[in-house]
């Protein structure tokens, strides 16, 4: 099996075990959503038409929360030295991360979000939309996140300062993705280039942030 | 998976670090420092706490930057490779043990890291004396034992330098003569090893290093 393979598999396999992410990262997700219901008030055709930003929204903050542990588990134990010191190409490695992460924690959200839609009142026309967008956006969210948590591998505590990096890169997905959602729900011509941009925010993610994922590990070596 | 140490005579490899000095936090820790090992000889480094062992260790297995110095491993019959992350097994305090993986689990991992084949992971599992823990989860396992499924990483990486911190804390002593034997065979197949440690660590030919305790300045 090669090396990145299985970083990927132990990665799944330990977020969907006891005391792993993925389950958090869900129920994080449906709580945001109900609580965003709840405050909306009982008028449903203002929650439907909040319903795709609030969603977006919560997924963005439900892959925020579930940062922190990524690079700091394996730090805390002593599983980062060796998969350093067998790495062949750091940002490889790094993109296994990402990926891993995807995996265990956007893919779980992008399966839970139909049901959070139809709390959220969601129009029967924007349901696709929604989850190709995304299908789409989600990769985004979590190459840019992995970055964030391998700056931040020494430092205790950085959930927070996780959150103050990665928020502003992630405002260009929120956007595209939130306007895809909105748009494909109101057949609007934006449709289409929404997810383009959304897609190329993705690309230039999954470019960059291994790069820069790998260089910050390699800086963080102490 | 081809495996060339299985079929020909493992090969041997000469160890050589000159003038390695390493900062930690702006501090330097370590000055000057130079170590060179024949094939198939170990060293035992030790020092007052502070005086820089698992600084030593970490920069010859390529995970701390180097000040200045070089470190070279060298096939008995080969080029010398500078910075040889790849022919150094590092064990350190940590055991690099995940707590919600069984002990199979976590050789299967390191064993596709090190790109060793899975048949070999019995043969580790069986040298540090896990046979029965297998299918346990290494959450359950003691202290003990958890020190010994991270030793048994030295064996599957299937590297010719073995950088080893502390390796005998928390093991009893059969365990440590049993680690103590590992080390032997893997001198003896022609790997060097390294091996800070506080405790009474008896290896055959194994040359003796004292590191000073670090000089305030």
């Amino acid at each position: 099996m090669s090396p990145l393979v299985a970083i990927i598999l132990r990665d799944v396999r330990l977020a969907f075990r006891a005391g792993g992410g993925s389950f958090q990262a869900v129920a994080f997700f449906a709580v945001v959503c109900v609580l965003f219901a709840l405050a909306a008030g009982p008028d449903l055709t203002l929650i439907s038409r909040i319903a795709a930003p609030v969603l977006w929204t919560a997924a963005l903050l439900a892959t925020l929360i579930s940062l922190d542990q990524v690079y700091r588990a394996d730090r805390e134990d002593g599983s980062l030295d060796v998969i350093i010191a067998t790495s062949d190409e750091l940002a490889l490695t790094a993109a296994a991360k990402a990926a891993a992460h995807w995996l265990s924690t956007g893919v779980p959200l992008i399966a839970a979000a139909p049901l959070l839609a139809i709390l959220m009142n969601l129009e029967a026309d924007a349901y696709l939309p929604l989850m190709l967008s995304l299908a789409i956006g989600t990769p985004a969210l979590s190459m840019i996140g992995t970055f964030a948590a391998a700056l931040t591998v020494s430092l205790p505590r950085a959930n927070l300062l996780i959150a103050l990096i990665v928020s502003p890169l992630y405002i260009p997905v929120l956007i595209f993705g939130a306007g895809a959602a909105a748009a494909g729900a109101a057949g609007d011509p934006q449709y289409a280039a929404n997810l383009k941009l959304l897609g190329a925010a993705t690309l230039f993610a999954a470019v960059t942030a291994p790069l820069a994922s790998a260089a910050a590990l390699r800086s963080n070596l102490d | 998976m081809n495996d060339p140490a299985a079929a020909t005579p493992a090969p041997r490899y000469r160890f050589r670090a000159s003038g390695v000095s390493v900062s930690r936090g702006g501090v330097q820790i370590l000055r000057d420092v130079s170590l060179s090992l024949e094939p198939g000889q170990a060293a035992i480094l030790r020092g007052p706490n502070g005086s820089g062992k698992t600084t030593l260790l970490r920069a010859f297995a390529g995970l701390l930057r180097k000040d200045e110095g070089e470190v070279e491993v060298t096939a008995a019959d080969g080029k010398a490779v500078l910075d040889p992350a790849a022919l150094t097994v590092y064990c350190g305090p940590l055991n690099a043990v995940k707590f919600s993986l069984t002990v199979d689990e976590n050789l299967r991992f390191w064993a596709a890291l090190y790109a060793t084949p899975l048949s070999e992971i019995a043969g580790a599992r069986a040298a540090v004396g896990l046979d029965a823990y297998a299918g346990r989860n290494a959450g359950a396992l003691s202290t003990g034992f958890c020190r010994r499924l991270g030793l048994a990483r030295l064996l599957l990486a299937r590297r010719p330098v073995w950088l080893a911190d502390e390796p005998t804390a928390s093991l009893d002593t059969a365990s440590a003569r049993a680690f103590e034997k590992l080390v032997e065979r893997h001198c003896d197949n022609g790997g060097v090893a390294i091996i800070a440690t506080h405790d009474a660590v008896a290896i055959p030919h194994a040359r003796h290093i004292e590191l000073k305790a670090e000089v305030a300045a």
